[in-house]
């Protein structure tokens, strides 16, 4: 059964070089990773997903971390060779790495075109040192740009991520930093809002009083729409809430998730969703590292719970993946597990206000609607 | 039963603070009225709220022996009232029941305006008075100032005053010596006429049904007496007659001049009336007490469940309450804003907040209490007159030709180097100067205010501007016209019926900015621009705009963030129960109290 949506793999390293004080990733610091034994496990839960998915067509992979650009380009060759034995591929097959743009990491990427990854995804985060220090990025700007000059002879597909918002950043600072980006862009960006997380370092400093010069909210605002109307000018419009690309060059796996398709989770704390007869189920692994290796050594299995998710629930969630595509949300899709459809009054207020598009079997949040995509969500949800 | 001039009944007159439950508690345990081991804090009051507070709500009674110093045996009634203003019907009714009173006054603060609206009381009912000092003991104290102020403000006369220290029971042997040499005995009473007796309060118990404290003037009322309340009619078979020690006591009979209980299975506090006269169904006296007029309330708020499903709980809270406290009126309200509810009516704001508090903590039920309101008389074109007890309910000003508001005498008693804020105060709140005279470094201030101007925040607002040091008491004077207007809240142009109020036309701007500009603080922002409007009829007078949300989304979500984000929702949307939808904004409930509190 090939649900609708796609599916796709997502698989998890967990080592960073240094962490970053923004991140809330599932990430961690070691100084010995035993890539064969890591190797083992990854590729005894590729057969266990295997057999539970078997008929299906696989449409992506997405190696995500963590920095997986610190994986051997044979782990990552061992891994595809391994996906490619298990799962017929669809023709669009879109294998993509995230990369940290050191100079370290741009040697092995001719190794991962080999081992079969067709995209990478490069967290190059700010475009001027000051604030990469700031960010506790250990790369420089100069470092970046040789790492995608790499990336860019080796791969035709190159995302990077820029994150704005920045402490003391004014609306004109980010409108010239984002014109170099969409300079140097082939076909997709990820453009984040610096967020405060908590459990962060950030968020602890930020909770006790640091952090100062974060723009204020109608600041932010503005540069959300200054960043939409730049990528568009480029060509690259947002199909998604902070991800910006020509036609037909999305992330194909991310748009799985916000369209409500089946994705396996492999590697500490990775997420999966698996729908089968039975129902839709949200698979969890261990967090830790280590756990979840010994786990699969022993148990034969990673997932450390499975849950059904309630069409109900189901719903909820579609809904707030889907609304965050510019493409938006199928509403007899969202009816036929809700039991129910979104409610009328709401969905007319946010269309008259001009925060949603709805037609007879579609509804999408406008230009206006998405920086304030929360909001719609508790009205339409809550 | 005992002989008339063997009997004492008093009560005793104080400030809150000053010592009377104490004092009370003392006199209870040198005569041994209560064995040691049971002796505890505040033995009259009973209720958790009453202990807490240290106020009185309902009336108590306590029998005490005593042995005077002439060797003879005394039995002495003690009478406990309410001290606080909110109860002040209820404390003159009390004070018909008995002969005497001690008035209690701390010796280092002196007479208070509680004291006096007591002590008046007291006077009023002929008592003869024994003024005490307490806490004599404490280094502040300065027992000849306070005499000599008992005398300048009170008029009468304190030279035998009796210093004492109820916390350490210094002079309360003489206490109880000039209980039974200086207050009088009973004055008639006569054992052989037709039962004569009064009914002194009533109070709900919940296994015994309504248990009525009686004074016998006339005749004996014993068990198995069929006996008839002669205002309500109502006829009764006696299963019980007794006293307070202060534990509920079986006696054979009460006779003329005593005090105690009977419980003649009455099933509600409602169908007794507090004063009426109780006598024997089959010899009836003829003559019935004067009785007392049934205490009306002053203040109404509505009382709406957070919850909505808890609306059937409210209403059972509520009738059980009421089942002993005859002066809380309800009746169901519904409005736009909150839904479903009561209106319900207080004596005043004590009142209202310790049934509401009961009703929070006994019945586990949180409440949204909308702003007290007080009864106006609304005079129609027409010539007729409405009373108009919820401002959401004001008719057209089309057809009405005047409206007159509730008056108050207050009575400010405030040390000199406050007394400017006070009178500032009481000026603002639209306030008429009586009186302003000095007693030693303190002044009495009299002023004539509109109630409305009490309710809310008055008595919060005096104690900071005085850092606490200020009593405050007052009285219903009566209705006078004033040009009063209900002004309207608008928020996205939507009325809020639950934020209505009455408000004097001069001071309508000042408030009606207050209140714009508070719940624009109050009100969370939305997609949407909001604009907060206050108006009186179709004219805005105040206007604030909430500004729209300009970024609420999560910049990153993806396959491991689902589960995480779905929760939160769910979270958001319990969080929405505290919420009220109006149109498509949405108000705390929060809001509907804090917007009413004004800071100056």
């Amino acid at each position: 059964m090939q649900p609708e949506g796609g599916f796709g793999l997502y698989l998890h390293w967990p080592f960073c070089q240094s962490k970053c004080p923004y991140c809330d990733f599932n990430s961690h610091v070691s100084a010995h990773i035993d890539q064969d034994r890591w190797q083992r496990a990854y590729l005894s839960e590729i057969r266990r997903y295997g057999e539970i998915t078997r008929g299906r067509h696989l449409d992506t992979v997405f190696f995500g971390g963590g920095t997986p650009s610190l994986m051997n380009p044979d782990l990552v060759h061992a891994i595809l060779e391994e996906i490619r034995l298990t799962w017929p591929l669809s023709n669009s097959f879109e294998v993509t790495l995230e990369a940290n743009p050191g100079s370290v990491e741009a040697g092995r990427f001719a190794g991962y075109r080999d081992a079969g990854v067709n995209r990478i995804s490069m967290g190059i985060q700010a475009l001027n040192d000051p604030d990469l220090k700031r960010l506790g990025r250990l790369h420089s700007v100069a470092e970046a740009l040789a790492a995608y000059d790499t990336a860019r002879n080796l791969f035709d597909r190159v995302s990077f991520d820029l994150i704005y918002a920045r402490q003391d950043q004014r609306i004109e600072d980010w409108r010239r930093e984002l014109n170099q980006a969409l300079d140097m862009a082939i076909d997709h960006l990820s453009l984040y809002q610096l967020t405060i997380e908590d459990g962060t370092a950030f968020g602890d400093r930020h909770a006790r009083g640091g952090l100062r010069g974060l723009p204020p909210d109608d600041d932010a605002a503005a540069m959300y729409f200054v960043t939409q109307e730049l990528c568009e000018a480029a060509g690259m419009g947002g199909y998604e809430i902070s991800n910006y690309a020509r036609d037909m060059a999305e992330s194909r796996h991310n748009l799985i998730y916000w369209r409500g398709g089946d994705y396996i989770g492999i590697g500490p704390g990775a997420h999966g969703r698996l729908t089968d007869a039975s129902g839709r189920h949200a698979t969890e692994t261990a967090l830790a590292p280590l756990t979840w290796l010994i786990q699969v050594e022993t148990t034969g299995t990673g997932t450390a719970s499975t849950e059904v998710i309630t069409p109900a629930d189901q719903a909820v969630e579609y809904l707030m993946m889907s609304l965050r595509l510019r493409e938006g949300s199928s509403r007899s899709r969202f009816e036929a597990l809700n039991g129910a459809g979104l409610p009328e009054g709401a969905l007319a207020w946010l269309q008259d206000d001009g925060f949603l598009t709805v037609t007879k079997d579609r509804i999408a949040a406008t230009d206006q609607g998405r920086p304030v995509l929360n909001a719609i969500l508790r009205e339409l949800l809550a | 039963m005992t002989e008339l001039d063997h009997i004492r009944n008093f009560s005793i007159v104080a400030h809150i603070d000053h010592g009377k439950s104490t004092l009370a508690d003392r006199l209870i345990q040198s005569t041994n009225t209560v064995a040691e081991r049971d002796m505890k804090e505040q033995l009259l009051d009973s209720m958790d709220i009453e202990r807490e507070r240290g106020i009185t709500i309902k009336a108590n009674t306590v029998r005490i022996d005593y042995t005077a110093q002439n060797g003879e045996a005394y039995v002495l009634n003690l009478i406990d009232t309410p001290g606080h203003v909110d109860f002040a019907y209820e404390v003159s009714r009390s004070m018909q029941a008995v002969e005497g009173s001690l008035l209690v006054v701390d010796a280092s603060q002196g007479v208070e305006a509680q004291t006096l609206a007591n002590v008046y009381q007291a006077i009023d009912a002929d008592h003869e008075i024994v003024p005490v000092l307490n806490k004599i003991d404490l280094p502040a104290a300065e027992p000849e100032r306070v005499c000599e102020q008992i005398e300048d403000v009170i008029g009468i006369d304190a030279s035998d005053a009796v210093m004492i220290s109820a916390k350490t029971g210094l002079g309360i042997a003489d206490v109880l010596e000039a209980i039974v040499q200086r207050l009088p005995a009973p004055k008639t009473g006569d054992r052989d006429a037709p039962l004569k007796a009064m009914l002194v309060d009533s109070k709900y118990d919940q296994y015994l049904g309504v248990i009525c404290i009686v004074r016998i003037i006339d005749g004996t009322l014993k068990k198995g007496d069929r006996i008839r309340m002669m205002k309500t009619g109502g006829t009764y078979d006696v299963d019980d007659v007794g006293v307070y020690r202060p534990a509920m006591t079986t006696v054979a009979a009460l006779g003329p001049g005593e005090i105690g209980f009977l419980n003649a299975s009455i099933k509600q506090v409602r169908d007794t009336r507090v004063g009426d006269t109780i006598t024997h169904e089959k010899r009836q006296c003829t003559q019935a007490l004067p009785g007392f007029k049934p205490s009306q309330p002053v203040v109404f708020c509505g009382l709406f469940p957070v919850d909505s499903a808890e609306f059937e709980d409210l209403r059972d809270a509520i009738e059980k309450l009421a089942l002993n406290d005859a002066s809380f009126s309800y009746e169901m309200e519904t409005s736009a804003a909150l839904g479903f509810g009561f209106r319900c009516g207080f004596l005043g704001l004590l009142h209202l907040e310790v049934i509401r508090d009961r009703i929070e903590r006994e019945y586990d039920i949180e409440l949204i209490t909308t702003a007290p309101s007080v009864i106006y008389h609304i005079y129609m074109r027409d010539g007729t007159m409405t009373e108009l007890h919820n401002p959401a309910d004001m008719p057209d000003m089309a057809i009405v030709d005047h409206v007159e508001e509730p008056r108050i005498k207050a009575t400010i008693l405030v040390p000199d180097e406050y007394l400017g804020d006070v009178l500032k105060l009481c000026q603002d709140r639209r306030g008429i100067q009586e009186d302003l005279t000095y007693a030693g470094t303190r002044a009495m201030v009299v002023y004539d205010l509109p109630l409305n101007e009490v309710v809310f925040d008055f008595y919060d607002r005096l104690k900071s501007v005085t850092k606490g040091y200020a009593s405050f008491d007052y009285q219903m004077i009566g209705y006078r016209e004033d040009y009063l207007v209900k002004m309207q809240v608008l928020v996205n142009d939507e009325p809020v019926d639950a934020l209505s109020m009455m408000v004097h036309r001069d001071r309508a701007e000042m408030r009606g900015r207050a209140m714009v500009e508070k719940l624009k603080e109050l009100i969370p922002r939305h997609m949407f621009k909001i604009p907060i409007q206050a108006a009186i009829g179709g004219r805005v007078i105040a206007r604030e705009t909430l500004s729209a949300m300009r970024k609420d989304v999560t910049a990153k979500c993806y396959g491991g963030d689902a589960s995480r984000k779905r929760k939160l929702l769910d979270k958001q949307k319990a969080g929405k129960k505290k919420m009220r939808q109006f149109g498509k904004v949405e108000i705390p409930q929060s809001a509907f109290i804090s917007a009413l509190k004004m800071d100056s």
